[in-house]
């Protein structure tokens, strides 16, 4: 095939993949200057960039909402947990195998949901996906004997690799896995979005009606797109499970799914950038007004304590959106554009083709 | 001379590793220990469904520390005590339980509440060798020292518990129908297995189970009633228990109730049904117990006190005695571990045997068991006082031993309840 002609808008696969090794470089010298719990909060960011970054890919390039993603994370985490507790044997071996089989369980979720949501649009596939959240509890305390009701799945411990005991600590070596596959995540995300399947994707979202005339499947390009976002979400949903041996309902509620809407907004919306970005904001937010409120005394800091990180999201989310409406990726490239004025960017009205659920005029 | 630097360099180099080597291997002072504090830290809920039932434990183990300090703490060192809200969800508790450690240098993590959560971290706490005291669940799964030599539990063990309840309704009620209601996860199943070794594998007419996110077990208690159950057996929480009895209430279903210490609390439950209607029924509810309860015992009168000072008089219930029975425990423990306390000194202060804690049986801590009380009392709601019924005290194993009664005496206070080396 003609694969050195690039689309619009497309990068050349190798710098991709160069800029990812470089990022994943980065990334792993620098668990080694993190103290433990710092490593930990990078493992909990990488885990949730997983979904955060295919949420931002469907919602920013097909249109379509999900409110339901830490749904598909749960999907992931029970399906590493279980054949985790399954494989007769241990290590790096069953790590992989376990991490393949939680993937391909979100994506037969993701398929199934995405089969109906290419049907529905708008509040309708938002109240779907949130149906499915809601639901979680009742699905795991319904099929209890396997699942394990809001108890969960537990998994075994699983060190350090012998090899590497003395070198690395036990965080730092979650840490490091949990940047292994959140960058095979990232890195396939981009791939995909940058390449024919993301045209079509973009095309799908802006008008519909004008993909099919031009011989786009539309329903299948969104049926495909929600089945990888929930891939994606499936990996970071077992990635947790790794870093804390456990997975259950508890961990995925409607607020935590929510969050993660919130965290992919304050980014910039279709960013994967602006997706990390609001990863970091959503692990270290609530860690820092646990911090500011713990030397209140004990009575107002046990009235505040998981009430106010709710509030301060809130008010971040009005304030970005108020400040700087494409988030902050947004921001920092409206920055970036300001201070060089001379390089020529011929799209710079995103703005109106962002929208979550088109209006009349505009479909 | 090439020749010469470069062995230079390789024995400054030997020089150097060996002296990182030492300064390794120097033992250096316990974390969350300084010259007169130590700090120990809890995961718990304060939010979140399970927080009505306990969130009052940790206050009442912070008003205890508070009034040990007052009198000059323990061994010229006051104890500061953080508290961690985790919602009762492991994924939280993973990531509290990691800052207290890694944030906060705690000296041990002690009374972590609840068996899912605690599990989530018990690995965790073992690798790192911060100890883990006094768990605040039953499951047998604490008691384990091959596998988790840092872990110690506190309540009793489910198994026990049962098998002394089973023990008091089988001789109490020796022609009724017996039935159980049980949570859903390991609190359940172990209280069941304890019911099963003394009732046998017939002897439950129905096994019935709820889970804590769905606020509804009608029917529940209605497959109760309809396999005839006149005496039922509560594996639930004290939200759970009041569900059950006000479920029957209202089916017009009349049995006796036969409740785990962990959902057993008389006040705790008054605050879900309301004062009009708990004592009504609540009349002749048998829950067990394993610490000082009784409303004239010298114990209960200290704790009322400090909790009238130290805790602005928080309502007095199970939790409130259990909460500073827990820091009573730990204050003894931190006093037999020396004047320069170690992590390793304190675990061998438990492994010795060296504690006596203040329950109405002793404490069963030893280097082969990390099980706290092996053995139960039974209480009695009668009148809207939930009081021990004199002599029913047992003392049995995890596994399939006798059950035998208890005549020893319960712990006495001494020392104003500050416990010295």
């Amino acid at each position: 095939m003609t694969g050195r002609q690039r689309l619009p808008g497309q990068r050349p696969l190798l710098r991709t993949l160069l800029v990812a090794a470089g990022w994943t470089v980065v990334a792993l010298a620098g668990t080694f200057a993190l103290d433990p719990f710092r490593n930990y909060q990078l493992a909990l960011v990488a885990a949730y960039l997983c979904a955060t970054a295919g949420l931002t890919v469907l919602v920013g390039a097909t249109g379509q909402l999900s409110l339901g993603h830490a749904a598909l994370m749960a999907v992931g985490g029970y399906g590493f947990a279980l054949t985790t507790n399954a494989l007769p044997f241990g290590g790096i071996p069953a790590f992989v195998l376990a991490l393949l089989a939680g993937v391909l369980a979100s994506a037969v979720v993701g398929l199934l949901l995405g089969l109906a949501a290419a049907r529905l649009s708008g509040p309708y596939l938002a109240g779907l996906t949130l149906a499915v959240v809601v639901a979680l509890p009742a699905v795991a305390s319904t099929w209890s004997t396997v699942l394990h009701g809001d108890q969960g799945v537990q998994i075994p411990f699983e060190g350090v690799p012998d090899g590497l005991r003395r070198v690395v600590a036990l965080e730092q070596w979650q840490a490091m896995v949990a940047v292994l596959v959140t960058a095979a995540v990232v890195t396939s995300l981009t791939v995909l979005r940058g390449g024919r399947f993301g045209l079509r994707m973009l095309a799908v979202r802006d008008d519909e009606v004008a993909a099919r005339l031009s011989g786009i499947p539309a329903g299948r390009v969104k049926v495909l797109a929600f089945t990888a976002s929930s891939a994606a979400a499936g990996v970071g949903g077992a990635v947790l499970c790794f870093v804390a041996q456990a997975v259950s309902p508890g961990a995925y509620t409607v607020g935590f799914s929510l969050l993660l809407v919130v965290a992919v907004v304050i980014g910039g919306l279709g960013s994967i950038l602006g997706a990390a970005l609001g990863s970091v904001v959503i692990v270290l937010l609530p860690w820092l007004i646990g911090r500011l409120t713990s030397n209140l005394p004990a009575d107002a800091a046990q009235r505040l304590d998981g009430n106010l990180a709710v509030l301060v999201f809130g008010l971040l989310l009005i304030t970005v959106m108020a400040v700087a409406p494409h988030g902050l990726h947004g921001a920092l490239v409206a920055r970036r554009r300001r201070t060089t004025p001379d390089v020529p960017r011929p799209t710079a009205e995103p703005a109106p083709r962002k929208v979550l659920v088109p209006t009349e005029e505009q479909r | 001379m090439s020749q010469r630097s470069r062995s230079v360099a390789l024995i400054a180099t030997t020089a150097l590793v060996a002296a990182g080597l030492a300064a390794c291997s120097t033992p250096e002072p316990s974390p969350g220990i300084s010259e007169d504090t130590v700090t120990v830290g809890t995961h718990t809920p304060l939010t979140g469904p399970a927080a009505a039932g306990y969130s009052s434990i940790s206050a009442a183990t912070k008003a205890y520390f508070d009034y040990v300090n007052d009198n000059g703490g323990i061994n010229g060192r006051s104890i500061e005590y953080i508290v961690k809200d985790d919602g009762y969800n492991p994924a939280t508790t993973s990531t509290v339980v990691r800052e207290l450690v890694q944030e906060d240098e705690v000296f041990a993590v002690i009374n972590g509440l609840g068996t899912p959560t605690h599990s989530a971290v018990v690995d965790y706490l073992n690798e790192n060798d911060v100890p883990d005291l006094f768990v605040a669940s039953g499951s047998p799964k604490w008691d384990q020292p091959g596998t988790f030599p840092n872990t110690f539990a506190y309540n009793a063990n489910y198994i026990v518990e049962a098998k002394a309840l089973a023990t008091y309704a089988q001789e109490t009620w020796p022609d009724k129908t017996f039935c159980v209601l049980g949570q859903d996860d390991d609190f359940g199943t172990d209280f069941t297995t304890g019911l099963v070794q003394v009732l046998g594998a017939d002897g439950l007419a129905s096994t019935q189970t709820y889970s804590v996110s769905v606020q509804d077990v009608v029917a529940q208690i209605g497959a109760m009633q309809a396999a005839g159950c006149e005496v039922n057996f509560l594996a639930t929480v004290n939200g759970f228990t009041a569900l059950a009895l006000g479920t029957a209430a209202k089916m017009k279903y009349g049995a006796q109730w036969v409740s785990s210490s962990s959902g057993g609390d008389y006040p705790t439950l008054v605050g879900y049904l309301g004062e009009d209607v708990a004592p009504l029924l609540l009349q002749g509810f048998v829950s067990s117990n394993y610490l000082p309860f009784s409303p004239d015992d010298e114990w209960v009168t200290l704790f009322q006190e400090i909790n009238d000072q130290y805790n602005d008089g928080a309502p007095f219930s199970g939790n409130t005695v259990y909460g500073m029975s827990v820091g009573y425990l730990f204050a003894q423990a931190l006093a037999k571990a020396g004047d320069d306390p170690t992590r390793e000194s304190l675990l061998d202060a438990l492994e010795v045997g060296a504690l006596t804690g203040n329950g109405i049986v002793p404490l069963g801590f030893s280097k082969d068991s990390h099980a706290a009380f092996e053995g139960v009392g039974i209480t009695v709601v009668d009148e809207g006082v939930q009081d021990y019924v004199d002599g029913q005290i047992y003392t049995t194993d995890a596994g399939n031993g006798p059950v035998e009664p208890y005549t020893g005496e319960a712990v006495a206070l001494e020392g104003d309840g500050i416990p010295t080396a």
